[in-house]
């Protein structure tokens, strides 16, 4: 498809906007809807339109397979290492008010920190998905 | 009252997506169809206040599901195939009474349900004013359902996570190596092995 | 009168399960079928967030002027059901692609037809 005209000039422009918005819908869940999951669609949503219009394996040299797989391990280890954190502080497994100076904040700094993780799996997982789909079938 | 109009409006359109859906035996418009269903549904969760499962919704509908199954046709169809399914081989008399019979039940039993959109049904009334009402001065988050789902209900979201996880791991034990040749796959020998 | 008002919503909700479970049933196609299914998914979760809209509330967003909001709580639960169902239907494409290089076809009866021939 990379000699559409049309598709490469639009989608140059619109995918640096995509991740724009993927991280403005990460970062303001807590203002207005959004939060990981949302963000982490969108994110590999702009990956997709430029594997879509380029090609896969110049998408692949953008972001390796292994590099996925070990994002995807990370976004769990975030969040599961958040409760540990809470646990090695003194409170109970996954109390976020332990974090903080005091009750509120280290609530606050605990939902930015697990809607991060879960933003990061949920991103790896459905490139590694598309990305699954898209070699089986290319011949050898 | 126009709150209600759009929302029978969609809810037609959606029905007629659904029966679309049953009769249409090309393959490629029956994907459309269910993209275009998942989008007008995003539109519907908007009109009944739940921004965030819209949100999701039409992201995760409308983007990876059809991107999905756009993929799964690519890769089960040759390029010169029409991509039609089979007439079908028997009467379809079973599936409908199962199917009018079953949505006889449900109509019968949602009727006890209290009236759409009532303030003073029982759903509203134990646990969610103490989230509506608790939930800024404890996180200090505006958003309820992100303070819900994250704070008060964490547990639930760590399962979710490693739910998600588990599937992408899944899916690479399935088809992460390269397709063998055509000379290779044929059924006997696939099912020896 | 009092209950078509009160209740056509769930009513069509119903309408649109029951179409989705159909295609599920009946039609012999894989891929119809995991279509049908999604559709049953998408109008179980419009059910659930029917029972939660309360009339002339606003989104679950505090906001210092608005005093009546709709009920959050079911909006949490559809928005992991919304991702463990996009789980599913990733691994059960991944299954139809598996069945196709092992049977030749995606069609039920022809399927079934193989496996009693043996």
């Amino acid at each position: 498809m990379k000699h559409n005209l049309i598709l490469r000039v639009i989608s140059k422009f619109m995918i640096p906007l995509i991740f724009l918005f993927a991280l403005y819908v990460q970062f303001h869940g807590d203002f207005g809807p959004g939060g990981g999951f949302q963000a982490g669609v969108i994110f590999s949503a702009g990956i997709i339109l430029y594997a879509l219009v380029f090609g896969t394996e110049l998408a692949q040299k953008i972001i390796p397979p292994r590099v996925l797989h070990f994002l995807a391990s990370l976004g769990v280890l975030i969040y599961a290492g958040t409760g540990v954190a809470s646990l090695i502080l003194g409170g109970k497994y996954l109390e976020y008010g332990v974090l903080g100076s005091n009750q509120v904040a280290g609530q606050h700094l605990g939902i930015l920190v697990i809607e991060l993780g879960v933003g990061i799996t949920v991103m790896s997982v459905m490139l590694i998905i598309f990305f699954t789909f898209a070699e089986r079938g290319r011949p050898e | 009252m126009i709150e209600s109009i759009v929302d029978i409006v969609l809810l037609a359109l959606l029905v007629i997506h659904a029966i679309a859906i049953i009769y249409l035996r090309n393959l490629f418009a029956v994907i459309m169809l269910f993209s275009s269903f998942s989008f007008i549904s995003a539109g519907l969760f908007v009109v009944m206040d739940a921004v965030d499962v819209a949100f999701t919704e039409a992201a995760v509908g409308a983007g990876i599901s059809t991107v999905l199954m756009l993929g799964t046709i690519a890769l089960t169809y040759s390029r010169g195939d029409n991509k039609q399914e089979k007439l079908p081989a028997h009467k379809p008399w079973l599936p409908l009474i199962v199917v009018i019979l079953t949505g006889g039940m449900l109509i019968y039993g949602t009727s006890d349900i209290p009236a759409f959109g009532d303030p003073l049904a029982p759903a509203q009334q134990h646990v969610a004013p103490y989230y509506l009402e608790q939930s800024l001065p404890d996180t200090g988050v505006p958003n309820v359902v992100t303070a819900v789902l994250a704070s008060y209900r964490g547990f639930d979201t760590l399962g979710e996570v490693t739910v998600i996880f588990t599937a992408g791991v899944a899916v690479l034990l399935l088809i992460g190596g390269r397709r063998r040749t055509k000379t290779e796959t044929r059924a006997g020998d696939d099912r020896e092995t | 009168m009092e209950l078509i008002i009160g209740h056509y919503n769930y009513w069509l909700v119903i309408i649109i399960m029951m179409a989705g479970f159909y295609t599920v049933i009946s039609q012999g196609n894989l891929i119809k079928k995991i279509a049908g299914l999604n559709v049953f998914q998408v109008s179980v979760f419009m059910l659930y967030i029917s029972i939660g809209n309360v009339k002339d509330g606003a989104a679950p967003i505090i906001e210092p002027t608005v005093e009546l909001y709709s009920n959050p709580l079911p909006h949490v639960l559809i928005l992991t059901a919304i991702v463990v169902g996009v789980a599913t239907t990733a691994l059960g494409l991944a299954l139809v692609v598996r069945i196709k290089e092992a049977y030749g076809t995606i069609e039920e009866d022809d399927i079934h037809n193989q496996d009693h021939s043996l």
